[in-house]
């Protein structure tokens, strides 16, 4: 089938999605967006996460055909002609990127978060996160890159 | 294969009587896993995402009809003061993403007797609207699960949406799990007060093969609390009330060891989840009486 989508701000037509793939296979094996990350494949560990019509979903549990139509922001989408979003900088800053595999999903689901709460404390930040898992750096640091992102 | 979009809610039950062996997705936190996984080859799919009629809250008669399509994001966030004890539970489902997506139809969809918003539910006496293009029925929750991921959902039939009583005591939910977030309840009990007509609701998950109430429980405590006058003088509830409560609560299980936990850890952790959710609500219901 044929599906229509905005994608980081572009129009994209795809052709030849099958009806069962999901919209993590519509992004990374038909537009070669890589940044979303493809683990579990059943909602456990959140690096697939991207923005849905503004809305922070697992995208290997969303059937490519139910985006028909609508806006898909990537972590690609979030940075700004090579300037990244103060998430991803507090990131870095922070040391809270290992191997980098779970990055891409906790800094949306992280970005999520100060869209609707400026200033998180810990039991929200959390909270928020507790979809994403990190196999490396135990989160703290996650949790540290999340406060200093806040302060901006 | 075909992907079925139905953008109307008379479009989705023409689709679901002219091709009955379509699988339905709404939020398809349920159905994506198992396409991931090979264990369901659709040879159609019927997307209710774009049924707008579907995520609409409305009011009528003292009751909640809550949408089939109305995510545990939206229950969180729009109910907690009218049903507080299906948004308590709809917190404590999956992680935000999951919540921002899977919706209370999708789980009695499902029919998992862990589906977190059955306790409730059936705690509050709520009703399932199921429809076909050619009749439309309500079903006690009670009534929905016939077996573990079973219900009475017929092949031509959606669920439309849940009728739940507006809360007028307190109510809580509780779930045993391993941490807070992304777990399937090892039990969960839910409990709600309905002092306006002398009534006690419960719900238990995760311990049957089906979500069951605690009758025999509800019973005891209704009789108590009426044949005392309790409901009006709102005394403190003597140790051995609260005892026979969560004794009856535990007896109404029917668990079996799993892998989550076993039947004898069921049994125990619902005693005591029911002890503590009869303190809280009669606590909150006395309002700060000494
Ligand atoms: C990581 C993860 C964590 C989870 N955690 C929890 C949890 O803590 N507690 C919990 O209870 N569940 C949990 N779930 C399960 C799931 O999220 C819920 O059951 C959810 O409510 C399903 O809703 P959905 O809209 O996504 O359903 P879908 O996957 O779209 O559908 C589920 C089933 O219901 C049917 N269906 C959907 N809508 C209708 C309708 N209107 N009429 C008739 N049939 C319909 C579908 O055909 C399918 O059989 C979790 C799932 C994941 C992936
Ligand atoms: S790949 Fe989607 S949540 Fe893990
Ligand atoms: S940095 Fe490696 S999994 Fe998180």
């Amino acid at each position: 089938m044929r599906v229509s989508l905005t994608v980081n701000g572009v129009d994209r037509v795809v052709d030849g999605v099958e009806e069962h793939e999901s919209l993590l296979h519509l992004l990374r094996e038909h537009l070669d967006l890589f940044g979303t990350k493809n683990a579990c494949e059943q909602g456990e560990c959140g690096s697939c996460s991207v923005y849905l019509d503004g809305v922070l979903v697992c995208s290997c549990l969303v059937a490519a055909g139910q985006a028909e139509g609508g806006t898909v922001t990537t972590v690609e989408g979030l940075s700004d002609d090579g300037i990244l979003d103060p998430v991803q900088q507090a990131f870095i800053e922070a040391g809270a990127v290992q191997c980098g595999f779970c990055t891409p999903g906790f800094v949306l689901a992280a970005h999520d978060l100060l869209r609707h709460v400026p200033d998180p404390d810990d039991a929200q930040i959390r909270e928020a996160l507790s979809g994403n898992l990190c196999r490396c750096t135990g989160y703290q640091k996650i949790i540290d890159a999340v406060h200093r992102a806040a302060g901006r | 294969m075909s992907y079925l979009r139905p953008t109307s809610w008379a479009e989705a039950l023409a689709a679901r009587a002219e091709y009955p062996e379509a699988v339905v997705v709404a939020g398809g936190t349920d159905v994506m896993v198992e396409i991931n996984f090979g264990r369901l080859h659709p040879s159609a799919l019927l997307d209710l995402s774009r049924v707008g009629e579907l995520r609409a809250l409305g009011r009528e008669d003292g009751h909640v009809r809550v949408g089939s399509g109305v995510t545990y994001q939206s229950i969180m966030r729009d109910l907690p003061g009218e049903l507080p004890g299906l948004a308590a539970a709809a917190r404590t489902v999956g992680s935000p993403p999951i919540r921002n997506r899977g919706t209370i139809g999708g789980n009695l969809g499902s029919a998992s007797p862990a589906g977190d918003c059955h306790p409730p539910l059936l705690a509050c006496g709520a009703e399932v609207e199921i429809a076909s293009v050619h009749t439309s029925r309500t079903t006690p929750v009670a009534d929905f699960f016939v077996g573990p991921k079973r219900s009475v959902l017929g092949p031509d039939e959606l669920i439309a949406a849940v009728w739940v009583p507006a809360a007028t005591g307190p109510q809580t939910f509780s779930k045993v799990g391993s941490r807070n977030a992304m777990v399937i309840a090892i039990c969960s009990f839910a409990l709600a007060l309905h002092p306006d007509v002398g009534r006690v609701g419960t719900g238990i998950g995760s311990a049957g093969p089906v979500p069951l109430r605690a009758r025999a429980a509800e019973q005891f405590l209704e009789g108590h609390l009426g044949e005392t006058g309790a409901w009006e003088s709102r005394p403190r509830l003597g140790d051995a009330v609260v005892d026979e409560f969560a004794r009856l609560v535990a007896g109404a299980a029917q668990p079996i060891d799993d892998v989550r936990g076993s039947a004898d850890y069921r049994r125990h952790a619902l005693g005591v989840v029911a002890r503590r959710s009869l303190m809280w609500c009669w606590d909150e219901f006395r309002g700060g009486r000494p």
